[in-house]
Formats: structure tokens, sequence, C-alpha cells
């Protein structure tokens, strides 16, 4: 109700920079904790420190601008989507079954979801589309559907040329 | 510093973790040691830190040996720090970084933040101690405390008991002092209550207030961060204050439109406007404010709103059927093109190319292709070649 001041107006623009920058590569979704990591990190060291409650209220401000700054929450975090996709209730749920392991199965959704082929399939096929999704045909067993945004550091480390080719068998 | 164990960082089943921060220093008691870069992850067990520039030196303490935490604010040349207060070792600990150690207490100093948010998460695992309900492999279960109920009041585990006893005291006292608080809260409430009935008071009366003494009346209630109630969403009433933005952002945003093909998001107008504002920042509110003025003040610019709910702000030489038609051509040109390729050639935001795609499409002159590998646009053929 009162006013909040430049300290949430400028969030603002970090909260925009960021989801800018990594849209590339994660679609428009990212995890509330990559994207308080990222903030901080653009911040410096001697800026003041911000909690995830700051990020998500700083959102609720901006969505006067008409942007698509949507929370969707999965397992005990939210998914911020920045992009204006349309996602329905089809999508979300799919989209917190891939919170547990990073990706899913056709399998998986049909096991926990009760769905039919037809369903799963075009719920995937969505998120494939609007680039949320990356498809691996050579994971072992069924084609694996990974979401980006939930690549996390204890999955990826920086690694050097050579470590990279030691690591293939 | 001895109730570390070497660890390889990997969590057990029944593990997980809950929070990681990178740019972590590690002090024993008041000395800074070796260890002074590198990511402290906090699972439901352990607090383990593994070395930034070596990745094999990893160690961890079972959250059983903590027995509480304080913070320390941040100064100047100082980072914000995470005092850990721990149990002795036990006998059968592991080997760890140090044998000996004559502190009781560690900390943790943030060198890049974060210092809020894992704070609160490892009070949380605190207060919850799920490690005693998701029982994991032998080696983490070291000390797990004194049973309830029987405080030893000798040793080393006698002043942490007690400590811990002045921490509730402590812990109390604040509570008790910021019930004062939550009473002036109640009380700001109100105060906004009334300003809004006086607010609503006006409007009703609007023929005994003049329009000059509301609009000034609507301008303190902005002042103090109150949403103008009264606004009506026409773009008939706004304050002096929006009219002066509105001709300012004008001013501002001319050269920028022409760079970006004569539109832009409001989202990019904020970012814009409040990065070279750098103090006294434009909240959103007001930023959609001024620019619903626009156009009633004859100004250059417009405000739009798309169909889908973007809102952008537009040159008002801008005409639809130009922008349409151009657009066509630079599809015709390439073939056939996506909203993302579509952006790179003009120069605007791929949402914004998006729109201008769809609207084409809206009046006949491209056709699409979906599918899984994306929305692609093509000259509408059906229309001119039939």
């Amino acid at each position: 109700m009162l006013g909040m001041g430049d300290f949430y107006y400028k969030l603002g623009v970090q909260i925009i920079d960021v989801c800018l920058a990594l849209k590339h590569r994660n679609g428009g979704l990212i995890t509330l904790e990559e994207l308080h990591q990222q903030v901080l990190k653009g911040r410096g060291k001697f800026a003041q420190d911000v909690s995830q409650d700051n990020l998500i209220r700083a959102m609720k401000k901006l969505k006067a601008l008409g942007t698509g700054l949507g929370n969707i929450p999965v397992g005990d975090t939210y998914l911020i989507q920045s992009v204006p996709a349309e996602l329905n209730m089809d999508h979300i749920v799919v989209l917190q079954l891939e919170e547990k392991n990073g990706y899913v199965i056709v399998s998986d959704i049909k096991a926990s979801l009760k769905w039919e082929m037809e369903q799963a399939q075009q719920g995937l096929e969505h998120l494939l589309k609007e680039g949320l999704a990356w498809l691996d045909l050579q994971a072992p067993g069924e084609a694996h559907y990974w979401l980006p945004a939930l690549f996390t550091d204890l999955y990826s480390q920086e690694i050097i040329a050579e470590e990279a080719r030691e690591a293939v068998p | 510093m001895d109730r570390f164990v070497w660890t390889s960082g990997l969590l057990e089943i029944n593990e997980t973790l809950v929070i990681q921060q990178r740019g972590v220093r590690i002090y024993d008691g008041e000395e800074k040691i070796k260890f002074d870069a590198g990511t402290l992850l906090l699972s439901t067990h352990r607090l383990i830190w593994r070395d930034q520039k070596n990745h094999e030196c990893c160690m961890a303490i079972p959250l059983s040996q903590i027995v509480f935490i304080e913070e320390q604010a941040a100064g100047i040349g100082k980072s914000a720090k995470i005092v850990v207060h721990l149990h002795p070792a036990p006998s059968n600990k592991e080997p760890g970084p140090f044998q000996s150690s004559k502190n009781s207490y560690i900390k943790l100093s943030f060198k890049e933040h974060g210092q809020i948010e894992f704070y609160r998460r490892l009070s949380e695992e605190m207060t919850q101690r799920r490690w005693e309900n998701m029982p994991v492999s032998q080696s983490l279960q070291a000390n797990r405390g004194p049973q309830p109920g029987r405080i030893r009041a000798v040793g080393i585990v006698g002043i942490e008991r007690k400590l811990e006893e002045k921490r509730k005291e402590t812990d109390k006292n604040i509570s008790e002092a910021f019930e004062d608080l939550s009473k002036l809260m109640v009380k700001a409430k109100e105060m906004v209550e009334l300003s809004k009935s006086i607010a609503n008071k006006i409007k009703d009366k609007q023929g005994d207030i003049t329009e000059d003494e509301t609009i000034r009346f609507k301008s303190y209630l902005l002042s103090m961060g109150i949403a103008n109630p009264v606004t009506r969403e026409t773009y008939g009433s706004g304050t002096q204050y929006h009219m002066q933005l509105a001709k300012q952002l004008a001013g501002i945003l001319q050269a920028p439109l022409e760079e970006r093909g004569g539109i832009m998001s409001l989202t990019e107008v904020y970012c814009l406007v409040n990065r070279a504002r750098g103090m006294e920042l434009l909240s959103p509110e007001d930023l959609v404010n001024a620019c619903k003025m626009l156009e009633e003040l004859k100004l250059p610019l417009r405000l739009r709103v798309f169909d889908s709910g973007v809102m952008v702000i537009e040159l008002q030489s801008h005409k639809e059927e130009e922008t349409a038609a151009s657009a066509l051509e630079t599809v015709s040109e390439k073939g056939s093109l996506t909203s993302e390729e579509f952006a790179k050639l003009v120069g605007m935001s791929v949402l914004l190319a998006k729109e201008r795609l769809l609207l084409a499409e809206k009046m006949g002159h491209l056709c699409r292709d979906d599918s899984v590998e994306g929305l692609r646009f093509y000259p509408n053929l059906f229309m001119t070649q039939s």
C-alpha cells in the first residue's frame, strides 16, 4: 500500500535484465534460486543484500507494466516465467513433474498423472515449441525432455577443454 | 574448526540440497584460515563447504553439531557473516582438516552476498531438524547433543547450553519490543483507510471543491505512495505530476524509439528511463499513468495495448498499414522468417517482432507455419496468387 521506493524499482530493472540475458538458454523460464544468484552477482560486492522475498515483491510491482512475469509454484520454490508463453494447467503440471529430476519421460507422465499418450505428447511438444524444454533422443531408454531452467550448479561445472576431453571415454 | 570432516560432497540418499551460495570464507573463531573462497551448501543433514579453486577440497559438518547460529551485519569493507556455535567433536569423528581447535565456533563470511537467504534457510533447518527423521549412513550421525531435559552445566557443553538460554531470553525481549511496532503498523493502516475515505468523499462532492484543489489533494496522496483510488480508467483524469512526466518521457524516448523501429514495450521503457535517472526512480504505476496521458496531451508518442496484454509506446507517425506492409516486404525478401530472425533484422525485441508479424497475419499479408520447430511466417500467397 505505502510506497516502496528506489530499492524495489531498481531491483525491477535488474530482474528484467537477468531474464533477458538468460532467455536464449532457458526459453524464458528460470528458477527463483537462479534468478536470486544472478541478481546478486549483477549487483556487485558493495550493494545491499537482497532476499528472495524482495524479488517476489519487485516482480509483483512490475506486473503493472503488462509484462508476463508470472510465478509457477514447483516443489517448494517457484519457476519464474519471464516471457508470456501460453501455459495452461496441463503444461504447468508437467513442469512440476520435471522439477524432481530436471527432466521427464512420457512413461512418468502416464504413470503419475494417469494421462493418455496423446495428452502427454501434446503437453511436451508445446513446451518444446516455446523453447522451455529440450529433447534428448540419446538418453538411455525413452526420449528425455529436459528443462534448462532447472540445470543447477550441482549438475554443471566450469571445465576447461582438457577436462572435457578426458571425461569422454 | 576441528568439527569438520572430509567428504566427497555427494549427497546421501534421503539427504536433499536446500540452498547453496558461492563466495563464502570460513573463519576458525576470529582467525582467518586458508579456506577463503568456496561454495557453501546447506542440505537437510549437513553444512558442506567446497573450495572453488580445488573441488577435491570438500568438508562438512553435520547440522546436529550446531548449537545455535547468529547473524553479524556487514560493515565498511566487511561482508555479512553467520556465526555458528558448535558442540564439541565426538571421539569417533572421521578425519578432517584440523585435528584440534581452541574455538567452539566458526564464522561464515559471505563475500558475494546471499547471507540473508542462507541464514533464513539454515534457521529453518535447525528448527525442523529433518536429519532426525531421515536417517542416512553412520558417518553422518555424529553427536546428537544432550537429550532434552538433561541440562548439564559442566564443561564446554554447559557453557554452550547457557549461551542458548541467554539467546532465548534475548529473543523473547525482542519480540516484546516489536509488539510496539505492530501497533504502529495498525495505526498506519488506519491512516491509509482515512485518506481513502477522504478521497472518496471528495469524488462524491465534486461540485463543491475546485478541480485544482482535487488535483492537489490527489498529488499529496501520490507522494505518500498511495495509489490514487479516484483515477478513472479513461484518459480523463490525471495529476499535474503525470502530465509533466508525460512531457518529459516524450522528450527522452523520441531518439530511442526511432532506433528501434518506432516501437518499444513498456518494460523496455521502464528500464531505459530508470537507468538514465539513477535516483528518484519511477514506479511502474507512475510510468503507466503518465503514458496514458500521452495521446491526450497531443505528444508525438502514444500508449498502445495489444490483444495479448502487452503494452507498448509507439511513435504517432507509426501507421499500422505501413508497418504491416513493410513486414510483408521483409519476409518476402527472405522467403520466410521466425520472430527471432525478424527481430534481428529490424532491430527490435523478439516480443514486439512477434506482435508485428501477428498483426500482419491478422491483416492477411502473412500466413503461418506452426510446428514443433517453432512459428514461421510466409507471405500469404493464397491472397496474391489466386
